[in-house]
């Protein structure tokens, strides 16, 4: 690999080599010919290769669209309904720019080919036309409203409130992975503290299992278990998601900024720690039918984090199986709390969920309250916006 | 400063030809080292920004060569950068750095710190009639605190635990935390000193551009007579003045939260590596976003606005025709450099930013194109017509045009929060920004440098080699990225090292390994550019008359080696603006000659 990195490198002399010479041959050239000569045969190569570059790079722009298009999501419908909006926005944005693009490049390359100098031709002293200068103030201005509006109309749409039989799943991001969570058979997502996070005890998102006392920055601090948070369902191999049934993510983070990028269902948000957020969508296919859509036998619902995290960031993937409801069902049936599975932590004993005195009501202890505290369904819409 | 203008009246009796510079009584280090010769000055940036640009395209090269073959190993690349590459494959943490790096060296100390300091110092004095800049000693100043800041920044790449690896946008917690990150150790903090002392010298080079213009225009030389591209570094500076320092507080708070346990950006972190919880509560990583933005944004504008001046100039003087629509273009200019501090948040869209905030983001962010379309169409119908001359710097402003157009309808796309949902953080941003503001820029800054050079070094730069550079770059350029854009529509996310890995993203390993032989080609290409600018400073073919572009501006009324003070004797008065080419049956007149009785009025 040395010598073939020797060799490159000789080449590439060589090259520099024959270039210089050429280059410093034709200027001798250029002396003996006449200034004027050379300037006139040197504009006509270059006003050629302006017409030459506009068709090349036409047919080059349908070969690339021919060549990669299919590797795009594009020919496939998109996996959720906010990416149909998504989507159709595209092509509008698509076909508006492309005009353009089309339009400005022809005229740019045709001109520079067409006015190249002459002897026999002057310039055309045009130094302003106010007409000319209203009208493309005015349309481009037109154009870019509809294109706000649109994108608007779809924008409030994708982030308004997720519907109210939405299904609730927090993910949490932390390096270099994702965890997920069900709230369970009360439908309660348990509340948390980042500072009872302790791997070792397989507590991976601080869960409130238990009561316990600590000495924190701002004083001392007494933390009450939270049984609401016994049956929370804790997965690090993949979300679960029924088709036709909308979901709301609750996004969190560990220690830096994730993103949770849904590139089939065309969804993305940021994970940042301290500050929770949320996006709804609702899935149109199981894993299974995507399969078959996009004719990839090994087709998944991949998470990928869109946000630079650290030094696994490119391997930081999360999995989503869309599946029907019935598969669901026999899923989530075969999950075990997270709290039974490492509990050391005496008996866990589960006290009827269901009385729950309204935990969003009671204030979370200090400034634990909204960060750390997940609240139920039905507070979620107005907690978290 | 009595020394300085000592030098002044000394300088430009002396000089009359290029034998003089060595025989002349002030010495190398204050002729050249610790000069307040603006002319000087503005090669010493530009010099310091080709050899940033050379380290930052090196960079690129290597990161390429993991993403096209992430599955070789290249023993010699051990050779060459020890443990980077350990065992021939560059390792996460140094792939990171590299185009941390990259970025925060194209991004600052080429594109701005290399391109307006070249121009703004080289071109404002000579075009606007002064003899320097109004005060050539925080000019000098301000070169030395960027190459103060350069060397800070480039001994970061030798440090242990290397060079900051978190992006060049230096996202907090990553890059407050050295737990979460090697690179957010020590690398960190020489990270934020170097761009500390950056923001020093853009601001000592802003104060200094922004009253030059406004009080040392030569008699005659009105607002509305000046070139374009004076104007175009006139709001670049009033971009650099107003936004940099935000950014600096942001670092500022950023270095508290990194040592003295503060909690601005940091809330509820549980560091996996050390099994710890931080003490910081109730501090918000989105903040830093906010003032990174705030002079992120307008910085895209500082690195956009001084190509489109010169381009504009350029383009103008080689169509033998005047700019069309001078007021519109100037006035185009000002709406974008108001409107770029208005549009910070379209970085943010997918942070949980309030949907209504963020609609009245997009709103202003698509207002941008309005006057970017004005100067598009405006540059085409300066080409209408014409009697084009492709000069290289011709040539470059042309491809300036086409990079801006496809790089600017790109930034539709992202601007609309709807698609930007989908876009965000995928290689169809990389491919909009590196065309709308790397190349283009770089396109606007060659298009300069042969315009100008010889104006600078009294020599010609090599036309074959020029032509080769123009050609070779410009379909370099689309072809790494144009097909980039459709990486992004597959949802394919930036920053990472290898996809192989990834069912959704591993179709793209042909095309990888395609554009990464492209960028290599095309880095070659640059080292000729280096290679045609440092032979021609000597052995360049020599310019023999005053104004070689038949130009009206004043910068071609010097002597064809200005001495410190740019004019022997008087400062020409002006009688016109800068764009009578074609009038009249005379292809140009200079805006030193007065009006003449019978002169038509533009």
């Amino acid at each position: 690999m040395t010598t073939t990195g020797l060799f490159l490198l000789a080449i590439l002399a060589l090259g520099f080599l024959i270039t210089f010479q050429i280059a410093k041959a034709s200027e001798y050239v250029s002396v003996l010919k006449g200034e004027k000569k050379s300037f006139e045969q040197n504009n006509k190569i270059n006003g050629f290769l302006m017409v030459v570059f506009l068709v090349l790079g036409l047919i080059g722009v349908y070969w690339c669209n021919k060549a990669l298009y299919h590797k795009t999501l594009m020919p496939y419908p998109s996996a959720s309904e906010h990416g149909e909006n998504i989507d159709t926005m595209l092509k509008i944005t698509l076909l508006i720019t492309g005009i353009v693009f089309f339009i400005t490049q022809i005229l740019l390359f045709w001109f520079a080919y067409k006015y190249q100098y002459s002897d026999k031709r002057r310039a055309f002293y045009y130094p302003h036309n106010n007409k000319l200068e209203v009208l493309w103030t005015t349309v481009p201005a037109i154009a870019l409203c509809t294109l706000v509006g649109f994108g608007l109309y779809y924008w409030f749409k994708i982030t308004g409130e997720a519907p109210a039989n939405a299904m609730q799943v927090e993910i949490t991001g932390r390096q270099f992975g994702w965890i997920y969570r069900y709230p369970g058979k009360d439908n309660v997502f348990g509340k948390k503290y980042f500072r009872m996070i302790d791997e070792a005890d397989g507590n991976i998102l601080g869960m409130l299992w238990k009561d316990s006392t600590m000495e924190t920055p701002n004083g001392v601090q007494n933390l009450k278990a939270d049984p609401t948070g016994y049956d929370d369902i804790i997965q690090t191999s993949a979300m679960y998601l029924i088709k036709d049934q909308p979901v709301k993510l609750i996004i969190n983070s560990r220690d830096v900024i994730h993103d949770v990028g849904l590139p089939h269902f065309r969804m993305k948000m940021d994970a940042v720690p301290g500050t929770p957020t949320t996006m709804w969508f609702t899935p149109k296919y199981t894993t299974e039918e995507m399969k078959k859509i996009t004719n990839n036998p090994n087709f998944e619902y991949e998470i990928a984090c869109d946000q630079m995290c650290g030094n696994g960031h490119y391997s930081m993937k999360g999995l989503i199986k869309v599946v029907t409801r019935d598969e669901f069902v026999l899923w989530r049936a075969k999950q075990q709390p997270g709290y039974k599975a490492p509990t050391k932590a005496g008996d866990p004993a589960i006290t009827e969920p269901g009385a729950q005195p309204a935990p969003a009501a009671q204030p979370a202890d200090t400034a634990a309250a909204g960060a750390g505290a997940v609240v139920p369904k039905g507070n979620l819409v107005a907690a978290h916006k | 400063m009595s020394h300085g203008h000592a030098e002044v009246i000394t300088t430009h009796e002396v000089h009359h030809d290029e034998h003089g510079a060595h025989h002349h009584h002030q010495s190398f280090i204050t002729k050249y080292i610790f000069s307040q010769d603006h002319k000087i000055i503005a090669k010493q940036f530009l010099i310091t920004g080709m050899i940033w640009a050379i380290i930052g395209g090196l960079m690129s090269v290597l990161f390429r060569l993991q993403l096209g073959y992430p599955d070789q190993t290249f023993p010699w690349l051990e050779d060459i950068l020890g443990n980077w590459a350990r065992g021939g494959k560059i390792t996460p943490e140094n792939y990171y750095a590299l185009v941390t790096m990259h970025g925060t060296i194209l991004v600052f100390f080429v594109l701005t710190g290399g391109l307006s300091g070249t121009f703004a110092n080289f071109l404002i004095p000579l075009q606007c009639g002064a003899r320097d800049m109004a005060s050539p000693m925080m000019n000098m100043l301000s070169y030395w605190f960027f190459f103060g800041g350069s060397i800070v920044m480039l001994s970061s790449l030798f440090i242990q635990t290397g060079p900051f690896s978190g992006g060049w946008t230096a996202y907090p917690p990553l890059s407050a935390l050295g737990d979460a990150s090697p690179g957010s150790k020590t690398g960190m903090d020489l990270w934020i000193t170097a761009m500390a002392m950056f923001v020093v010298s853009s601001l000592l080079g802003g104060l200094n551009y922004v009253s030059t213009v406004l009080n040392l225009r030569t008699k005659g030389m009105s607002m509305t007579r000046l070139p374009l591209t004076i104007w175009a570094l006139f709001f670049t500076a009033v971009l650099g003045i107003l936004s940099f320092p935000v950014l600096l507080s942001g670092f500022i708070l950023l270095l508290f939260d990194r040592h003295a346990g503060t909690s601005f950006y940091l809330s509820d972190i549980y560091i996996a590596a050390t099994n710890q919880a931080l003490p910081n509560e109730g501090g918000s990583a989105i903040l830093y976003q906010h003032l990174f933005w705030f002079l992120g944004h307008p910085e895209v504008y500082i690195i956009l606005l001084p190509a489109m001046g010169m381009a504009s100039e350029i383009l103008s003087v080689n169509s033998r025709k005047p700019i069309f629509g001078y007021m519109a273009m100037v006035g185009s200019l000002f709406a974008i450099t108001i409107l770029a501090f208005l549009v910070w948040a379209h970085h943010m869209f997918v942070t949980g930013l309030n949907p209504f905030l963020g609609s009245v983001f997009v709103l202003l962010t698509l207002l941008i194109a309005v006057p970017s379309a004005i100067k598009v169409f405006n540059w085409l119908t300066t080409i209408w017509k014409a009697n084009i001359k492709f000069t290289p710097g011709m040539l470059f402003a042309l491809g300036f045009v086409s990079l801006f157009i496809s790089g600017g309808l790109t930034g539709i796309f992202l601007g609309n929060s709807t698609l930007d949902i989908h876009l965000h953080d995928t290689y169809f941003v990389i491919a909009h920004f590196h065309i709308v503001m790397g190349v283009s820029a770089f396109f606007g800054m060659f298009a300069g440098i042969y315009h100008w050079f010889p104006k600078m070094y009294g020599r010609f730069m090599n036309n074959t080699m020029a032509y080769i550079h123009f050609w070779g770059t410009l379909i370099g350029a689309y072809l790494i990225f144009w097909p980039m854009h459709y990486e992004g529509l597959a949802g394919m996310p930036r920053r990472y090292l290898d996809y192989s890995n990834w069912s959704s993203f591993n179709q793209f390993a042909d095309l990888n390994r395609f554009i990464s032989t492209v960028a290599m080609i095309v880095f070659a290409l640059q080292l000729l550019f280096v290679f045609n600018f440092f032979y021609s400073i000597w052995k360049g073919r020599k310019v023999t008359t005053l104004n070689p572009w038949d130009a009206t501006t004043l910068e071609w009324t010097t002597p064809i080696h200005p001495g410190h003070g740019n004019w022997e004797g008087e400062i020409p008065e002006v009688h016109r603006w800068a764009y009578d080419y074609s009038k009249d049956g005379r292809d140009f007149i200079p805006q030193t000659e007065p009006i003449g009785p019978n002169e038509s009025k533009h």
